[in-house]
This record gives structure tokens, sequence and C-alpha cells, in this order.
């Protein structure tokens, strides 16, 4: 049994129209899934769902064995299930970065020891140990969403939902915050899931679930899913810049292979082609 | 309008403790006409730079001098509302800052606050030109509340709420973050348009290289509170281990010129998609032609 299961899940805000239109997902105990989709596919109400901020119309979701339905399990759900929204501000609480870290795990009742174990933890995850002790609200928006992610490493989730969470970040923030959910991935086999807008965010996922309408309208792996580029751009969406590029140095006669799509393999696929002559 | 700023210096609390320091000795000139990008890491000055060229954050005393064409930000008897209709900043995620009960309230508010002296009747002329411009449709739009829009119609009534003074500049922080890929074309697109039309002049607060190296004309690096360079994106993305070192990233088209030109491959082109590509000399058997280093 998989660690995440949605069966066929439907949810509406207004009982009229459905944000989300029976979605079947499942996420293995560390898999990397990406779920990409046009602005309103329903991606983000999905993110909710996951761990019971709302509960679906029809259908159900299982954390670990644990239905959303069922109100007494809603603990035992945000144990699990981490989510990192869009917006830090929304999601900071304390006036001191370690207390706002220490939230979480203070409400689980985490002993003191551990606690601050977790803070140093997770606070070097996301590379803002300096800022230990200063308030959020004197943070550039990047940095309130380092710490706001290490809200929820504190919390040792086994399932990490990030929506759109590196969207306000420098590049190098990013990569930082990429590279820390990559390494708690691998090394922790904690279980991700990323909502994402940036296409090359998705390149290494295991699984790809492409939304379209509040539906899932395609699911395969990167490689699968960015060889449709038409039926993407149907959905709103685009290949990575650098698939894009790739095509058109097709199109212009280079001698690329297929399904190129990062810039670290079409810069060496370009090396290789250097004539000799 | 041209915009001038020199050794403009600005701290958050006491400018003793160094890590108050934001803005340390700016000076920056962009002409009318520029699509000007601002680049550089968090935390580096760029949204504390852009707050002070239409009087958000005020101008301190001996901390340098701001001109917008012919407004002296630092004079007391400086104009700051006739400034603030003719430079439009556009925040970021400016969808957060709908507060109107209906989309037409929300738009008119600029043109109430900034321009006192015009008649309902023009105001209505006004918010339904720029409700059109950002490609809304006015009678089915204008009575809803914000709130019930979809997330890329707020921020575009967010953004007619500015350009409904008619600003000759438009100064916007990280525009495009969180909208779809179609989304960000045509947002794109929207403010070539304006640039092509009374909108004479863009400032561009962004992270993300490849829109700065495809559409601005000049771009400025921000490093530490300083401006660390400043240039066409074909002088400012050719100093590649610079960037590196500065925590930047590199457009995808400026990181393929580099990895080429390591491997003895001499592409000249100006870090546009299209410049790249039309660069790269093809020979018949789709192999690339070296050129000359």
């Amino acid at each position: 049994m998989a660690l995440l299961n949605a069966e066929n899940v439907s949810f509406s805000y207004d009982k009229r129209i459905k944000a989300v239109k029976n979605v079947s997902l499942s996420a293995n105990e560390g898999e990397y899934i990406a779920v990409i989709g046009h602005n309103g596919s329903g991606k983000s109400t999905l993110a909710k769902l996951f761990n019971g901020l709302m509960r679906p119309d029809e259908g159900n979701i299982t954390v670990d064995g644990f239905s959303v339905l069922e109100k007494k399990h809603t603990f035992e759900i945000r144990k699990r299930v981490g989510v990192v929204f869009q917006n830090p501000d929304n999601q900071l609480v304390a006036s001191i970065v370690e207390d706002d870290v220490a939230f979480g795990p203070e409400n689980l009742g985490v002993p003191r020891a551990e606690i601050k174990e977790r803070i140093d933890f997770a606070l070097s995850a996301v590379g803002m140990e300096k800022f230990r002790h200063s308030s959020p609200t004197r943070l550039s928006g990047g940095q309130k969403q380092r710490i706001a992610i290490a809200g929820v490493l504190a919390l040792k989730p086994k399932i990490l939902v990030l929506d759109e969470s590196t969207a306000m970040l420098d590049p190098q923030g990013r990569k930082e915050v990429l590279q820390v959910v990559k390494k708690l991935n691998k090394e922790q086999k904690v279980t991700v899931i990323t909502i994402t807008h940036y296409m090359d965010e998705v390149v290494d996922a295991d699984t790809v679930y492409v939304m379209n309408d509040g539906e899932i309208a395609l699911k395969g792996t990167p490689a699968e899913i960015f060889k449709q580029k038409d039926r993407l751009k149907g959905y709103g969406l685009e290949l990575p810049l650098a698939a894009e590029i790739a095509d058109k140095l097709i199109a212009r006669g280079v001698r690329l292979p297929d399904g190129i799509l990062t810039e670290e393999r079409l810069a060496e696929e370009l090396c290789a082609l250097k004539s000799k002559i | 309008m041209r915009i001038e700023v020199k050794d403009l210096r600005y701290s958050y609390g006491e400018a003793k403790v160094l890590s108050n320091i934001a803005l340390d000795g700016v000076s920056l000139t962009v002409e009318e006409g520029d699509f000007f990008g601002i680049i550089g890491q968090t935390g580096s000055g760029k949204t504390t730079f852009v707050q002070h060229l239409n009087g958000l954050i005020k101008l301190g005393k001996d901390c340098g001098s701001i001109k917008v064409g012919g407004y002296d930000l630092g004079d007391k008897k400086c104009d700051f509302k006739a400034l603030r209709a003719s430079l439009g900043m556009v925040f970021q995620y400016p969808e957060y800052q709908l507060f109107a009960e209906t989309v037409f309230d929300d738009v008119a508010f600029g043109v109430k606050n900034f321009m006192p002296e015009v008649s309902l009747e023009k105001t209505q002329e006004m918010v339904k030109e720029a409700l059109t411009t950002v490609g809304l449709n006015y009678d089915k739009i204008k009575d809803k509340s914000p709130f019930d829009l979809s997330g890329g119609q707020k921020r575009r009534v967010a953004i007619a709420g500015v350009i409904v003074t008619k600003p000759e500049v438009l100064v916007l922080d990280e525009p495009v973050a969180g909208l779809d890929p179609v989304g960000k074309r045509e947002f794109i697109s929207l403010l070539h348009r304006l640039h092509g039309s009374f909108v004479k002049t863009i400032i561009l607060v962004s992270h993300d290289m490849d829109l700065v190296a495809e559409n601005c004309t000049k771009a400025a690096i921000f490093s530490h509170g300083k401006i660390y360079a400043v240039g066409s994106p074909k002088e400012i993305f050719s100093r590649y281990e610079e960037l590196q070192n500065l925590g930047l990233d590199l457009p995808v088209t400026a990181y393929l010129t580099r990895a080429l030109e390591n491997n003895g491959v001499k592409i000249n082109s100006d870090f546009t998609v299209d410049g790249f590509i039309n660069a790269v000399r093809i020979k018949t058997n789709g192999k690339i032609d070296g050129g000359e280093l």
C-alpha cells in the first residue's frame, strides 16, 4: 500500500464547480512526485486535501493508512504530511525565527532537548542558522520562505508537500532549497510532492502528474511528459527552456538526440557535436 | 523621464550596524526608453532601491540624490502625488493589494488618489481603457468583486490599477512570480505592448535571468547594497565567473555559450533565445562549426 493514496477525489469550494475532479494519485515512500498545471487547475487545492486542511467531497485520501475523512486522524496525518505554501507570510507565526521553527514540534509535545536538535537541523538544512535569533518580519521574502520550510522540516514529516514554495526565492536560494529537498528525499526517504510552475524542477521527479481543469490529464516520467509538447501547450504549460532551445536547434538542422530536458545535458550534447574539421 | 540616482544610501535601523545597510552609495541612470533589468541576490538592495524611486522610502538627509524627470525627490516641495501618477509601481504579488468592493473601484483608486481633479466621467473612461489594455472585458468585470477572480485575472486588475494614470515609467518587482508558463508569456507580451505605448521606460526587478536576457535592453547587477555592474544583457551575462561568485545564475543561453566556449566553439550572440540559435554555425552534416575563438 502506498504511503499516500488518493482515490477518485473530488472537491468543490462552492458546491457548483469542482476544483478537483476524480483525482487518483499515489505516493510511495521515498518517491519524488511533481504536479504541474496552469493557474487554477486545482493543484493547490490538492495540496490542502493531502493533509486534511480540507476534506474531499467524494473519494478518499489515506496517509499511512489513516483516512482524512475521519476527524480523529487529523493529528496523525499532519504529523506525516508537512505542507509549505506559496506565501511564507501566511505561514510564519512567531516573532523570533527559532520560536517559529519550534512551533510545530512544541505542539506535538516533542521533548525540549530534541526540539533544540530539530531547530539546529532544520535551520542548517535551509541555510538560515545565522538568523536564529532574528525576527521573521525583518527577513526578505526568500529568507522567510526558507524559515517556513524549516518549520515544516522540524516536524520530520514523512511526506513533504511543496506548494510553489520556491517561487519567490532567488536562484541561489531556490537551488539550496531544492538541494535540501532532494537530500531529504534521497537520504531520509522523505516522500516529496512538489507543486510547481518551474518546468526545470520537474525534470528530476520520478513521476509527473499534469493537472488540467481539476483533473489529472497526464501521468508519466518527465521524459514521457515532455515528449508531448503540443498537449502540454494545450494545458497552458511549456517545455523547460533547455528543451525548447534543443527543439529549435534540431529544427535548424543540428543533430541532437531527442529528449533533452536540462541545460547540463544540452551543453554536453552540443559540445559533442563540435566538428573536428 | 530620465531617472538619475546619485550616491544613494539607506539603512534599516542604525547605519552603524553593518547588516542594517541596505544601500551603500548607489549611482544609476536609467534613460527614457530603457527596458531596464535589475538583478542581484535576495537582500542585495534591489527592492529598497526601487522603493526610493517614487518616494515610498523617503530619501534621507545627506543620503544622495534622486531625480525622476523634473522631480527632485530631495526637494521638500516635490509633488509626490504627481510623481506617483507618472511612475507606477507594481509590487511582488500585486494581487494581494486588491482591496475595493468592485474591480472598478479598485482600478479607479489610483485616479482618485493621485489625480483628484479628474471628473467621474473621465475616470470611467480611464478605468475602461486600463482594463482593456490588460486584456480584460470592462463591462463583464467592472462590477465583480476582485476576490472572485482567478489569480491571473487578479494580477491583471492590479496592473490596471497602476497603469490607469498612464505612468511614463513602470517599475515592476518580480512581476511573473507565481504565474504559469502561459500566463507568464502573456504578461511579458503585455509589458512590451505597454512599452510601445504611453509607458516609455520599464524597470524590471527579477531573479529570472532568462527573462532579463530575453527582454531587457540594459541591466544592473546589485550586490551588497552596491551596483556591481551595468550594461547590456550581452555585456552583463558574459561575465560568467563573476555572476557565479555573486550567487547568480546564468541565462540558459549564456550557460550554453560558456560550455561551448570552453570546448573551443565560439558563439557570438546577444543571449536571447533566437539570437543564440541563429548564432550557432551548423554544418551540413548537423555538426557544429567551431568558428574563431
